[in-house]
């Protein structure tokens, strides 16, 4: 992996009297560290549901709830808009995050919850509607002008969705998993599924194991962000399955003994590989609660210059494998369950295009295609499916890359620096959570608020 | 513990590609590679954590410092570190005979389960002290005075420097195994079409058993090496019968064993997963079939008529008598391929009339075979042959097959015959049955 070292220089004495821009150390999630480092505001304009299950939720891990901006820095800001419907109350929004932004400490999370336009307009008109897409817009500028590592997002809830609905989501939000997450918008319903584990009913799930047996499979899990996946979710205690193609036994081995896991190696191509992966759950496990298509390569060419054998090999391991395995896990019918959940890894370039890539390109957008079409196939099961579209993850393959492209890759967001594997590996263990089924058929983005695509 | 024994289960296994030796792994050791092995059957069946009944492997060509090589490789490993181990030797039988003292372990109900198998390397090879320097260095290890010591300094020579080197060779008779085998394929007229045929089949066997991926959760890649190395795809006749004898040769135009039709010096280890049904299904774990039966053999090839490598010969009948089946019983047969013409000539000693009468005492000759169902997935002449690995390889690999088939002949369970020949004149044959 490829070292950061603008960022290490940037944030020397030297560096910051010199007016080096300083590229931020981003504040990431350690076993047993606290939901916040500080005091959060926590409120709302209008009567919002929300915030005082918030409040409550913040309190109860521990930390202090203001409900006005003082002489402390803040953790977080959280303001409930989910009842704003006019220009008025977007005013009042104003004044409450003008100062609070200024107190926001570095690693600071500025979480906004809205309601959906087109529900707002059903319901209080036009300007409701106008009002809620206006927040949209807000919260993307605030990412764009927090400064030291600091993130904004905006949950768009419902108005059918308990208050409970967004716990996970705040969770996440708030917390340092969410390190490399800033400017999206994530829209959250009426939970699908169970909200707890069947297989945990009896031994309620600890904040710190939110997986805690939960069986878990994650194909291309031998190297890069796979890896990093199957050992942030065997941290947060699932039982992992790990894939990989045959030649990468080697280090599939390792990374299944590393988290107490198995290694099934197994070309997910293969016109019998569904078979093999169910045969295998089947076998040992009895179950599949949380469904990872990680794998995925790249034959990078100008697609003046493309062939059929590097469009087909990208296809098929990137998209073909995965309509193939979640048809077959759908039709079997007994693995995946109420609160089962399915995570696909997309790509912001999915989203945004790369020039040389339009293989890769088009199988990362299908996969767009393919959550947003199976999200209400699968929710009938009580099962969600969604997408992570990593930006710049630093990895061995953005080693590789000309140091130019390198750098440009890197800077381009809001935090000005590339993510870590485990960003990409915290959102989906996030998005595999039982109670995050309120969740479902989005695309989330884990790049810093990148330019690309955005 | 049980009053009557059970069967063994075998539940699967785990190897590294092997090497050619002087090649990929020439800079592995035993012990690397047998960890390394282990490793690897513990990710495959999740068993990091786990403690073993047992884990029995050996090595033929062993370092002294490997004296307790198997423990050491557990205690490398990601098993318990409360897994006992100890270390077998029975030169190209050790993999087999491993899994032969587990399962019995099992069937008595001593333990639930445990790992058995070999590892060698023919690249990392011990080389000893010249013997009359080593007489020279132990006694002055042993001097009580300078004067002693001086004496025996005196004593030493330039020519004690040349080391000893381990040879592929029979003590008793200082002729290579090849040289052996050369003799019994003449003595039996085994022909080199034949063997050539038998190497290509097991090329080709081995090739197309890749290619379905049937080895996917056999074989665990290591140092890069993915594959077998010793493996030719587009092996043919042919291509065979263009290679010069390299056994034999004072027979002249006779001599028919080249290296294609030889197992070559291989490096690589193997492990067999065996347990009780009960363990197995406790841990949610496949039974893939059931060690019956197993039977060693051993004959005197240095005053005898015997060849070196035919004791299984004698081995299958006594297995076949005891457990009530005759040669044609079986849906698989695992030969190893020390030697295209060591298979053959079992083969045909099995089919002798005269044979079966005079030698292993019998009205009958055991028959022949169906000779589509004999290493169907390729054996020694392809992969290689790290001398105690194979046992491990073929035992996994059998087990599977039956398991696959499910069934043979009449609705019976799927049953295979497993043939190793060792050196000192020595076979151990197997019967596995499907779960």
């Amino acid at each position: 992996m490829s070292t950061d070292r603008f960022r290490d220089l940037s944030n020397t004495a030297l560096a910051g009297r010199l007016g080096v821009p300083r590229v931020p150390l981003l504040r990431r999630y350690e076993p047993g560290q606290p939901l916040l480092p500080g005091p959060a505001l926590v409120t709302s304009v209008g009567a919002g549901r929300f915030a005082k299950p918030i409040a409550a939720l913040v309190e109860e891990s521990g930390q202090q709830v203001l409900d006005a901006v003082g002489d402390q820095k803040l953790a977080a800001v959280v303001v409930d808009l989910t009842a704003a419907t006019t220009l008025d109350d977007l005013a009042a929004a104003r004044a409450i995050l003008t100062p609070a932004v200024r107190k926001l400490a570095p690693s600071g999370r500025l979480l906004l919850l809205g309601p959906e336009p087109a529900e707002a307009s059903a319901g209080a008109g036009v300007e409701a509607a106008a009002t809620a897409q206006a927040l949209d817009g807000l919260v993307r500028t605030i990412a764009k002008e927090l400064r030291a590592g600091a993130t904004a997002n905006l949950l768009v809830v419902a108005a059918q969705a308990p208050p409970a609905a967004v716990d996970s989501a705040v969770r996440f939000f708030l917390s340092a998993r969410s390190a490399y997450v800033d400017g999206q918008v994530v829209r959250i319903g009426v939970p699908v599924g169970s909200p707890q584990d069947p297989a945990a009913m009896d031994s309620p799930t600890l904040p710190e194991k939110p997986l805690s047996g939960r069986v878990a499979v994650v194909t291309g899990a031998a190297r890069g962000i796979g890896a990093a996946i199957a050992d942030t979710l065997a941290r947060d205690g699932a039982t992992l399955v790990v894939v990989d193609i045959p030649a990468a036994g080697e280090n599939l081995a390792k990374v299944a003994n590393r988290t107490g896991g198995t290694a099934l190696q197994l070309d997910i191509t293969a016109v019998d590989a569904p078979e093999r992966l169910i045969a295998h759950l089947t076998q040992r496990h009895g179950r599949l609660d949380l469904l990872v298509h990680n794998a995925g390569i790249t034959r990078d060419k100008l697609l003046a210059n493309m062939d059929p054998d590097r469009w087909k090999a990208v296809l098929d391991v990137n998209l073909r494998a995965q309509l193939r395995i979640t048809e077959a896990l759908l039709g079997e019918g007994t693995l995946l369950q109420d609160g089962s959940r399915i995570v696909c890894v997309s790509s912001q370039s999915g989203i945004g295009g790369n020039r040389g890539q339009a293989n890769y390109v088009a199988s990362k957008a299908g996969i767009i295609g393919m959550v947003r079409a199976l999200a209400p196939v699968v929710a009938e099961k009580g099962v969600t499916i969604n997408a992570v579209a990593p930006g710049f993850i630093e990895t061995e393959m953005t080693a590789k890359m000309p140091l130019g492209t390198r750098e440009a890759g890197r800077r381009v967001n809001s935090l000005r620096q590339g993510g870590l594997p485990v960003d990409v590996a915290e959102t989906i263990g996030w998005l595999g959570q039982a109670d995050s089924g309120g969740v479902n058929g989005q695309v989330v983005r884990v790049c810093g608020q990148s330019m690309l695509g955005a | 513990m049980p009053s009557t024994p059970r069967r063994a289960a075998v539940i699967g296994g785990n190897r590294i590609p092997f090497a050619r030796a002087n090649g990929r792994y020439a800079r592995a050791s035993n012990l690397d590679m047998l960890t390394t092995t282990l490793d690897g059957l513990v990710a495959r069946y999740g068993l990091a954590g786990e403690r073993l009944g047992e884990v029995v492997a050996g090595a033929v060509l062993k370092h002294s410092r490997d004296f307790n090589l198997t423990r050491e490789a557990v205690l490398g490993s990601r098993l318990a570190p409360s897994t006992p181990a100890y270390d077998v030797q029975q030169a190209c039988g050790t993999g087999l005979e491993a899994a032969i003292l587990v399962a019995n372990k099992i069937a008595l109900g001593q333990i639930e389960s445990g790992v058995a198998g070999g590892v060698d390397t023919a690249s990392d090879a011990p080389i000893a002290v010249n013997e009359d320097l080593r007489k020279v260095l132990v006694a002055i290890n042993g001097a009580r005075t300078v004067q002693q010591r001086v004496k025996l300094l005196a004593k030493l020579r330039p020519g004690q420097i040349v080391p000893d080197i381990p040879r592929n060779s029979e003590p008793r008779t200082g002729l290579s195994m090849g040289e052996h085998a050369a003799i019994t394929a003449k003595e039996w007229g085994v022909s080199r079409e034949a063997q050539d045929e038998l190497a290509a089949v097991s090329h080709r066997n081995l090739a197309a058993a890749y290619e379905r991926g049937f080895l996917d959760d056999l074989v665990t890649p290591y140092l890069g090496l993915t594959r077998d190395d010793n493996l030719r795809p587009d092996s043919s006749v042919e291509k065979l019968a263009t290679l010069r004898p390299v056994f034999g040769t004072q027979f002249g135009d006779d001599a028919t064993m080249t290296a294609g039709n030889s197992t070559p010096l291989t490096d690589g280890a193997a492990l067999a997963l065996l347990g009780s049904d009960e363990w197995a299904a406790a841990h949610k774990l496949p039974v893939l079939a059931h060690l019956v039966d197993a039977e060693t053999a051993a004959v005197d090839y240095v005053h005898g008529r015997d060849g070196l490598l035919t004791a299984p010969v004698y081995a299958v009948p006594r297995l076949l008598e005891r457990s009530g089946l005759t040669l044609q019983d079986f849906d698989f047969y695992e030969i190893h391929e020390a030697f295209a013409s060591t298979v053959l000539a079992t083969l045909k000693a099995w089919e002798d009339v005269e044979f079966a009468k005079d030698r292993l005492g019998l009205d009958a000759p055991l028959g022949s075979i169906d000779r589509s169902r004999l290493n169907v997935t390729g054996s020694s002449l392809a992969a290689g042959h790290p001398f105690a690995a194979t046992g491990g390889r073929i035992v996994a690999t059998l087990a599977k097959l039956v398991h696959e088939k499910g069934t043979g002949e009449g609705g019976r369970k799927a049953r295979g015959l497993i043939s190793i020949c060792a050196a000192g004149g020595q076979g151990v044959v197997a019967i596995l049955e499907a779960a």
